[in-house]
């Protein structure tokens, strides 16, 4: 079994993981390119790792297939799959160094000649040197590296990479980045990241999966669904985004009219995931602008009034929390760039956007609370 | 002194003189202290019989119990007792060795089983192997004596199934001192290993799994050199016993099986030879810590694999 010669897409077909009563993976059907960067997204606990144990072998679906090419592996031991996994805790072997750590697996396929590979692969993660130490000599970061070396030398059809940069600091974090994806795109691996990582998924991938509870909210480009999320959990979960709670009152040539807290609001139908009944009207906290009066709001553009409650000077940008009129907060990211004026807390200030920034989710009548606590920063997503 | 003066010592007094100095010099022979009792002991019921029976060894062997005996450094007691003996040599070590070869195939599953597989029966399963302690190890021989008596069921079942003829028997053979052997120390085997074998990393072989390796290398590559610190204090703690017994080659073997243990038993007990029976135990004891030391040697090589 050449795992280099095999090819094909990585395919889940209803797969589903359920422990007792609780279903951690559900129904999930999806097809990761061969050759293709697919990141994995989603709070923590929300069947991340389960998906991949079961995509590896470790872990046996409850229902549902894993198909490698037309090859039907779901069943298949996980010493037998051309699949190899970076495990979130690393798993090295304590006894073994790093040496025999990288080695293991071209060693158990019966490889001799194992000893250039592995010292290549070392120098690639930066660990030269590092051959004949423990796996408990070497540092957080270090064994991370290991593990990644480990497992990409085998030159696997496809890699499972649980959030295998969580441990570096930010600087060999960009340089692991750059390298994994160069690792990439050379050799051809199918790469499924699993990673917190928000900015990490969207630069590094070419495909993002956000997952929630068990089950993939949304699929797609990164750009694509940042721009254009499908459900309030994806727009708040990737970046930050002011939800504003209103009906769809109407519609206006290729635009839908939203009546939010008795201001009237138009979306771009194209950009609307529902055309009636209750909806959010989301807007990007660096689509919004900040004017002094609404006199100054260009022409075409939305605006809502307010009085700047919080202003967070953070470099590149300044963030202001701004309370509407009728009471909640919208979060506005705005640019350093010396362009536009600096506003101070308690100034009385005109927010406006460009129709063609806002999206329409839909929204269940109870949605407002359930969906409340998943603002994982302080200045974010308002209702 | 560099100390800031505001800072309180820990324990509250002296707060601006040299106490921080005078803290650790106060705990330097702390240690030393807790480990007087253990030492005192050691020495006393240790390293004083030992010199005692070092001084025995070397006794002129012409003395009696009723003419007493006088230390005349006759290193001869040494050859010539090994020279009478060591048929029973060579048997306590091959006894030993073969029941341990025995206990390590039917322990290691065990401990194995107990240790990752049982789930909640873990601790009632601990209880079992533990349990055979909680009788004499006289009482649990004498049972086996039983167990593999001509009229017993098992010689019964073995002569039916012709794996022996009309007229084998089990008990008073080199099988039934072997047997005897596995079944008392088994234990001491099984409990370190379980211990190793308990603290394994499942995702270590699951990692291992993950790399191309058939559980048959995973158990060859993770398991076995992860349970070595186990298993080698399990061996050494079965195997030093084993030797230097001689309650199950008495129970359940003849004279034809006895070990070492029974002539220095009988050296000290029926024939009141002291001189022999003390040159034979430093023999033993030195036997043993020779191949105690080249298994070390071994086993820690190939910790590093
Ligand atoms: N062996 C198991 N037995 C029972 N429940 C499990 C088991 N493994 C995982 N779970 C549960 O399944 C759910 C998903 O777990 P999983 O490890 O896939 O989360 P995750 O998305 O990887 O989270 P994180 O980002 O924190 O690593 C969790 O609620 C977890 O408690
Ligand atoms: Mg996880």
């Amino acid at each position: 079994m050449d795992p280099q010669t095999s090819a094909g897409d990585l395919r889940l077909a209803h797969l589903t993981k359920t422990f007792g009563a609780l279903t951690a993976v559900e129904e999930l059907d999806l097809t990761v390119p061969q050759g293709s960067f697919f990141a994995l997204l989603g709070a923590s606990g929300c069947g991340k790792t389960t998906t991949l144990r079961m995509v590896a072998g470790l872990e046996e679906p409850t229902r549902g297939r894993v198909l490698l090419g037309d090859r039907d592996i779901t069943r298949l031991r996980p010493y037998k799959r051309p699949v190899n996994t970076v495990f979130q805790s690393y798993a090295l072997f304590p006894h073994l160094d790093v040496f025999e750590n990288v080695a293991f697996g071209l060693r158990r396929r019966g490889i001799r000649s194992v000893d250039g590979q592995v010292r290549r692969m070392l120098s690639l993660v930066q660990l030269d040197g590092y051959e004949r130490h423990h796996p408990a000599q070497l540092s957080g970061g270090q064994q991370q590296r290991v593990a990644l070396a480990r497992a990409l030398v085998n030159h696997p059809q496809v890699l499972l990479l649980d959030e295998p940069l969580g441990a570096l600091d930010v600087k060999l974090r960009r340089r692991m980045q750059l390298e994994l994806k160069r690792i990439q795109t050379e050799v051809g691996i199918t790469f499924v990241h699993v990673t917190h990582d928000q900015e990490e998924a969207m630069t590094m991938a070419d495909t993002v999966a956000v997952m929630n509870a068990g089950r993939i909210e949304q699929l797609g480009a990164p750009a694509e669904i940042y721009e254009f999320p499908a459900t309030a959990f994806v727009a708040t979960f990737l970046g930050q985004s002011n939800l504003i709670a209103g009906d769809v009152s109407g519609g206006n040539g290729g635009d839908l009219l939203v009546t939010a807290y008795g201001t009237r609001f138009s979306v771009p139908s194209a950009r609307s995931r529902a055309d009636q009944g209750p909806v959010l009207l989301g807007v990007r906290p660096e689509k919004l602008r900040l004017a002094a009066a609404a006199g100054q709001v260009p022409a075409g553009h939305q605006h809502v009034e307010g009085s700047i409650t919080d202003a967070f000077y953070v470099g590149v940008s300044t963030q202001y929390l701004l309370r509407t009129g009728w009471g909640t907060e919208l979060s506005v990211f705005v640019a350093n760039s010396g362009a536009q004026e600096r506003f101070a807390v308690g100034e009385r200030v005109v927010a406006h956007w460009d129709p063609r920034h806002a999206f329409l989710l839909g929204r269940q009548v109870d949605e407002d609370d359930r969906t409340a606590p998943m603002r994982h920063e302080p200045v974010g997503a308002s209702w | 002194m560099s100390a800031p003066a505001h800072v309180p010592t820990a324990s509250g007094e002296q707060p601006a003189s040299p106490a921080p100095a005078a803290r650790p010099g106060r705990h330097r022979f702390l240690p030393y202290l807790l480990l007087l009792p253990g030492a005192a002991w050691l020495f006393l019921f240790f390293v004083v019989p030992l010199v005692q029976l070092a001084a025995a060894s070397l006794y002129d062997p012409a003395g009696s119990l009723s003419t007493g005996y006088a230390l005349t450094w006759s290193f001869d007691n040494y050859p010539a007792a090994l020279q009478a003996y060591w048929p029973q040599f060579g048997r306590s070590f091959w006894y030993a060795g073969i029941a341990l070869v025995l206990a390590l195939l039917m322990g290691y599953p065990l401990a194995y089983a107990i240790a990752q597989k049982a789930g909640r029966w873990k601790h009632l399963l601990l209880v079992c192997v533990i349990a055979p302690m909680f009788t004499s190890f006289l009482l649990r021989t004498l049972a086996w004596k039983t167990i593999l008596s001509d009229n017993g069921w098992l010689v019964g079942l073995l002569r039916d199934v012709h794996l022996l003829g009309p007229d084998g028997r089990l008990l008073a053979t080199p099988v039934a001192v072997v047997l005897g052997l596995t079944y008392n120390f088994l234990p001491f085997l099984v409990l370190p290993l379980y211990a190793s074998l308990e603290r394994l990393d499942r995702r270590l072989l699951e990692a291992s799994s993950d790399l191309y390796a058939s559980p048959l290398k995973t158990f060859r590559r993770v398991t076995l050199p992860l349970s070595m610190p186990g298993l080698t204090a399990g061996t050494l703690l079965f195997f030093i016993p084993a030797t230097g017994d001689y309650l199950n080659a008495e129970l359940l073997g003849t004279p034809n099986e006895y070990m070492i243990g029974n002539v220095i038993d009988s050296a000290f007990l029926v024939r009141l030879d002291y001189p022999q029976g003390a040159a034979l135990s430093f023999l033993l004891m030195s036997a043993i810590l020779a191949v105690v030391f080249g298994y070390l040697r071994n086993a820690g090589t190939r910790d590093v694999l």
